[in-house]
C-alpha cells in the first residue's frame, strides 16, 4: 500500500506503524461521571467495519507525524489521508 | 459423507459457522445429547479459516486462564480420530520454540514449568541436543545464535480439512443438519431474547443461537447490536514446493516471528506476523511477505533454496488481549465463541467442546471460565504477551 502523505507525498506503508481506529483521537475525559464506562468502550470496543475505515498511522520511519487514513478494509484501497493534528483541531480537541 | 438438508423451521440450537461450530455441534450431539441442531455455513465446509491455517497443534501457553484449556484441546486431539472414526492425520511430531539469549531461556523455562503444572509436556533443550535434531539451523547466526529450545514433543500438525470433515460426518450421523451456502443476515431479537436468525434461506427459529464465525465476528454480532473488543486482521501463510522430508517437526523462531513445519506432501508450511492493519480482504501485502522470508532465512538458510508454491491470507478476529471469548451475551439465548486471534486451529476440539458445554448447561466448561466478555472492564485480561489493548501486537 502507498500512503499519500499530505506533506511528503507518496510513501510506502512499510514506513508506518498502525495504531487502529481513528476514534482513538477522541479520548474521553477521566473526570466524566461515566468516565469508567467511557474508558472501557474507548480502550476495548471497536466498530471493526468491513469497508470504509478511518484509522491512525504513525510515520515512524519518516517525519513522525500521525495521519488519519481513510481506507477500504475489503480492497486495501486508500481513499483519503489527513494530518491527525488537523483532524483533532477540527474536532475541537 | 453427510446429508444436504433444507433448514427446518425450528431447532433447539443453531450454530453459525462450520469451523469451530462444527466441533461444537458434534459434541452437543454426542456428549450432551442435544441433536436437534443446525450448523449454518455461509460458504462451503472448509471455505473459511478451516482451510486457511498452518495446521499446527500445541499446548505451550503460559497463563493459568489459557494453558489448561489448550491442554484439554491437546488431549482431545490425541483421541480425536478414535472418537469420530476418521483419519485426521494427527501427527505429534513435536514443536521446538527456539531461544536465542539467556533471558529468553529463563522465560521459556518458566513457560515450560507452567505447562507441566497444567499436565502438558515440556522439555528444555540445549544447543547440542537441537543440533542432532535439526542440523540445518543457523547456530552461528551473528545476531540471533540458536542457544536452545523449549520442546513440546506432543505438539505437531493435523490435516486441517479432515478435522472438519470428521466432525461434519460425525455430527451428521447424530442428526445435526449441516446447511451450507446459508448466510445469516440478521437475528430475531425481541425484548432482549434471541428467538432465531434471518438467513438467505429464510428465517429459522431456535431456542439458542451460537455464533462462531472467526474473522467475521464483529460483522455478525453487529447485526445483534453488539460491538466487540476485536479487530479483524489479515494473516498470511505460505507453502513451498514439495520436498523430501527435512524438518523433524514444527520449528519457531524466537527472535522474530516465523514458524515452519513440513506437510505430509512435503511442502514447507510457514508464516509469521500479521500484516498489522484492519482487513477483511483475505489477502495481504508484500512487506509482510518479505519480513516472513527474512525470518526464515535467519534461522534456516536452506529455506532460500525452496521455491514458493502458494500463499494466502486469512481473517483473524484479534481480541484486545490476544485470548478468546466463549461466553453468553447480554441477549438471552445468544452465545458467542470467537476472538481466536491467529491461534484458533489448535483450539478447535476444546473450543467446540466448551461451546457445546456452554450451550447445553448455560455455564462455562471448567477449562474455559476465564474466556469471558466482561474480563476487559473487570481488569481480568489474559494477555500472554503483555502488550496491552493493541490487537496487531498480539
Amino acid at each position: 500500500m502507498i500512503i499519500e502523505h499530505p506533506l511528503l507525498g507518496p510513501r510506502d506503508a512499510a514506513e508506518f506503524v498502525y495504531l487502529g481506529d481513528a476514534s482513538l483521537i477522541d479520548r474521553p475525559d477521566w473526570d466524566n461521571p461515566d468516565g469508567d464506562k467511557e474508558f472501557f468502550e474507548y480502550l476495548y470496543l471497536r466498530d471493526n467495519p468491513e469497508g470504509i475505515h478511518r484509522e491512525l498511522w504513525y510515520h515512524e520511519q519518516g517525519d513522525r507525524s500521525w495521519l488519519v487514513v481513510t481506507r477500504n478494509t475489503l480492497t486495501h484501497e486508500i481513499l483519503n489521508v489527513e494530518l491527525a493534528r488537523q483532524v483533532a483541531l477540527a474536532m475541537g480537541r | 459423507m453427510w446429508r444436504d438438508p433444507e433448514p427446518q423451521q425450528h431447532y433447539d440450537v443453531i450454530i453459525i459457522g462450520a469451523g469451530h461450530g462444527m466441533a461444537a455441534a458434534y459434541y452437543l450431539a454426542k456428549v450432551y445429547g442435544i441433536r436437534k441442531v443446525a450448523v449454518l455455513e455461509k460458504g462451503w465446509l472448509g471455505s473459511g479459516n478451516t482451510g486457511r491455517n498452518t495446521t499446527i497443534i500445541r499446548s505451550n501457553y503460559l497463563l493459568p486462564g489459557n494453558e489448561p484449556f489448550y491442554e484439554f484441546s491437546m488431549k482431545l486431539w490425541e483421541g480425536l480420530e478414535q472418537d469420530f472414526n476418521f483419519n485426521a492425520m494427527v501427527s505429534q511430531r513435536g514443536i521446538l520454540n527456539l531461544f536465542h539469549s539467556d533471558p529468553q531461556r529463563d522465560a521459556f523455562a518458566r513457560r515450560g514449568n507452567s505447562m507441566l503444572l497444567a499436565g502438558a509436556d515440556a522439555v528444555l533443550l540445549d544447543e547440542n541436543l537441537i543440533r542432532k535434531m535439526c542440523p540445518f539451523l543457523d547456530y552461528e547466526n551473528a545476531r540471533f545464535p540458536v542457544k536452545g529450545a523449549l520442546w513440546q514433543p506432543r505438539g505437531g500438525t493435523v490435516r486441517h480439512d479432515a478435522v472438519v470433515w470428521g466432525y461434519a460426518r460425525g455430527a451428521d450421523r447424530l442428526g445435526v443438519d449441516i446447511i451450507q451456502n446459508c448466510e445469516v443476515t440478521g437475528f430475531d431479537i425481541q425484548d432482549g431474547i434471541c428467538l432465531g436468525v434471518e438467513t438467505t434461506k429464510g428465517p429459522i427459529k431456535a431456542n439458542k443461537v451460537g455464533v462462531s464465525v472467526a474473522g467475521s465476528s464483529s460483522k455478525v454480532m453487529a447485526q445483534a447490536g453488539m460491538r466487540l473488543p476485536m479487530e479483524s486482521h489479515v494473516l498470511q501463510a505460505f507453502v513451498s514446493e514439495g520436498l523430501k522430508p527435512c524438518l523433524p517437526g514444527v520449528i519457531t523462531f524466537g527472535a522474530g516471528h516465523f514458524y515452519v513445519s513440513q506437510s505430509d506432501k512435503g511442502g514447507l508450511v510457514f508464516g509469521g506476523d500479521l500484516d498489522g492493519y484492519n482487513s477483511y480482504a483475505q489477502r495481504g501485502n508484500l512487506p509482510t511477505v518479505e519480513d516472513v522470508c527474512e525470518g526464515g532465512m535467519a534461522i534456516m538458510p536452506m529455506i532460500g533454496k525452496a521455491r514458493l508454491l502458494r500463499m494466502w491470507g486469512g481473517l483473524m478476529d484479534m481480541s484486545m488481549d490476544g485470548s478468546p471469548i466463549i461466553d453468553k451475551t447480554h441477549i438471552s439465548g445468544l452465545y458467542f465463541n470467537g476472538g481466536w486471534c491467529y491461534g484458533g486451529f489448535k483450539a478447535t476440539p476444546a473450543s467446540g467442546y466448551c461451546m457445546a458445554h456452554l450451550l447445553a448447561k448455560d455455564e462455562p466448561h471448567h477449562t474455559a471460565t476465564a474466556f469471558r466478555f466482561d474480563r476487559f472492564n473487570k481488569g481480568l485480561m489474559i494477555d500472554e504477551k503483555g502488550v496491552g489493548a493493541q490487537p496487531n501486537l498480539h
